[in-house]
């Protein structure tokens, strides 16, 4: 039986030729990431068991949650792990304002930190992002990571396979978290409990990196283990403007699924019939279609995020605030997810346009996605936002309820003052 | 080892936010966290639950964010197992480098009910209502998996096994 990528990568990585699904091995790690919620516990962790830190270019430390610092406790907690980062001279270290800052899944794909046949992990659970540069990478918690930091390996167990076999493309204005939130309500949340997401065909050339990264963020919402994207020309085209240097000296290795791959289910998806996605709360999984459901009024939108705080979704965002308003009643806040993204999006006019609609613009943070911070909802409000999760209580008060949407979606929805798409603005 | 308590029932999907709010994530303490334990879906969790008790709780239990302070929460609220019929596989790892004991078994999932008295053997995974006797097979941990657990989480593992290996 052929290998998947996923298990030529974890194969490469443990020193075999081959691994099977299901077989508990000890790969090593390219990469090791934490941000400042689960970065400090894991430094604790590293320092009871009384190590020093693998390497110090291997590790990557971004302080994205609750930054800037919203309370004290956070910042005790981002200068722990700063001094720990300054102590043993990190390389990835990334702090608000610098050019490299942002959100940890925005910036590790965007500075060429990560690339093909990597294997990495991060204490957070949305590492799988980074599966749409054809390398392995999974989310742990803490004492994992520390002990990871410590060793640089980690053991895994080699997941079965999930195949999303894609044909045609998208249809503009649907985008790839409508793709992605299509699967979800198709498999569920534990649908591909444990697996990796495979996804293969010829509609993946159509895909755009941005929604790639976007499809790959949300693997874990459907219970994925890992999501992983073929190498093919966009993806080198990326990785090559991102790492010129990385990329010239071939430092980087790619990997194709043998044609008799073993996949324990295999779906077939036509892009072009996926619609404009809505999942209501409080559920990645309850997605319906835009237009099938009663008019719904809402009080905040957010967009931004791991999910959706790329250039591409900040210009789709722009498209649809260019000489109109928020709708009276709601707020719109935009957070444009690194600090590349904002400066590009001062450049290019989009924030001039965010704000003369009446938006918020926000420096660059996972805030209010996980009820941190600049935008934390009230008992009973009702939020439209292109982040991941929709669960009970995630982005403020239990009693909130939250429905996650494109980009596009949020945009229009934040104009007309209910959920809305585009074609609601005509 | 084992544990013996009453049942809380919970249902399907339950996420690490319900678990453990991100509002209280500035912390890793364990009593502290155990205040909140469960706050978002059941604000009577906390003043209930005894020492021993046992979570039973649908499929993809814990999933959602990577966060430990979930099973640190369980913990340290006095709980003493969780049984579902599956969890989410971060969480899953994080149970037992927490030295939470977590047992995979659908049918005692089935069988049981709120407030049932249950006694759970962690060496022989028998899972037992301590009122009706009817009991369950859930898979047993591994040996490893056992001294983990024992050891009280990953770390004292380690360092339990380095100082032994040093003396």
């Amino acid at each position: 039986m052929g290998m998947t990528m996923t298990q030529k990568i974890l194969a490469a990585h443990c020193g075999r030729d081959s691994v099977h699904a299901g077989e508990l091995i000890e790969a090593k790690l390219d990469l090791v990431m934490a941000n400042d919620v689960t970065g400090p516990p894991a430094i604790r962790t590293l320092e009871e068991i009384g190590a020093a830190p693998f390497d110090r270019d291997r590790i990557a430390l971004v302080p994205s949650h609750f930054a800037p610092n919203k309370d004290i406790k956070a910042a005790e907690n981002a200068r722990f792990m700063r001094e720990f980062a300054r102590k043993h001279e990190l390389k990835y270290y990334f702090e608000h304002g610098e050019e490299d800052f942002g959100i940890e899944h925005m910036i590790l794909p965007e500075n060429g930190i990560v690339f093909p046949g990597d294997v990495l992990i991060g204490a957070d659970s949305h590492t799988c992002t980074d599966g749409a540069l054809a390398a392995f990478a999974t989310g742990v918690g803490s004492t994992d990571l520390g002990c990871a930091m410590a060793t640089g390996e980690s053991w895994f167990k080699v997941p079965e396979a999930m195949e999303f076999h894609l044909t045609g493309a998208l249809q503009a204005p649907v985008s790839g978290k409508d793709l992605i939130l299509y699967i979800i309500a198709k498999i569920g949340v534990a649908g591909a409990l444990y697996r990796s997401m495979e996804f293969t065909g010829p509609g993946v050339a159509s895909l755009q990196m941005s929604d790639r990264l976007t499809i790959a963020n949300m693997a874990v919402e459907a219970g994925g283990k890992n999501a992983m994207f073929p190498a093919d020309d966009v993806l080198l085209e990326y990785i090559k403007v991102r790492n010129p240097e990385r990329f010239a000296r071939g430092d980087y290795k790619i990997y194709e699924a043998d044609p008799d791959a073993d996949y324990v289910e295999r779906l077939e998806i036509d892009l072009a019939t996926v619609p404009l996605m809505v999942a209501f709360p409080s559920l990645p999984s309850n997605g319906k279609a835009l237009g099938t459901f009663p008019e719904t009024p809402i009080d905040q939108v957010v967009i931004g995020s791991c999910t959706n705080g790329r250039i591409e979704d900040m210009r789709v965002a722009a498209e649809y605030f260019k000489d109109r308003h928020v709708a009276k009643g709601v707020r719109c806040i935009v957070i444009p997810g690194s600090q590349k993204v904002f400066r590009q999006a001062l450049e290019e006019g989009l924030v001039h346009t965010f704000i003369y609609a009446g938006c918020v613009v926000s420096p660059p943070t996972c805030g209010p996605c996980l009820g941190g911070h600049m935008g934390v909802l009230a008992n009973h409000e009702v939020c439209v936002s292109t982040t991941n999760r929709n669960f009970v209580g995630r982005m403020g008060h239990p009693g909130a309820q939250v429905y996650l949407a494109s980009p596009a979606t949020a945009a229009c929805s934040a104009v007309k003052g209910f959920i809305a798409g585009p074609a609601d603005l005509e | 080892m084992n544990t013996q308590g009453k049942v809380f029932m919970y249902g399907d999907n339950v996420d690490t936010d319900v678990i453990i709010p991100a509002r209280y994530l500035t912390t890793a303490d364990p009593a502290e966290l155990a205040k909140h334990c469960m706050e978002d879906l059941d604000k009577t969790y906390v003043d209930r639950v005894q020492k021993g008790d046992v979570i039973v709780a649908g499929e993809n239990f814990g999933c959602g964010s990577s966060r430990e302070h979930a099973p640190i929460a369980i913990k340290g609220s006095g709980a003493g197992c969780v049984i579902a019929p599956s969890f989410a596989r971060i969480f899953y790892r994080n149970a037992i480098n927490m030295g939470l004991p977590i047992l995979e078994c659908p049918e005692a999932v089935t069988g049981l009910a709120e407030g049932d008295e249950v006694e759970v053997d962690f060496d022989s995974g028998v899972i037992r209502n301590v009122n009706t006797g009817e009991s369950w097979q859930a898979e047993p941990f591994p040996a490893f998996i056992s001294k983990i657990i024992q050891s009280g989480g990953l770390v004292n593992y380690i360092r339990a096994k380095e100082g032994s290996a040093e003396a």
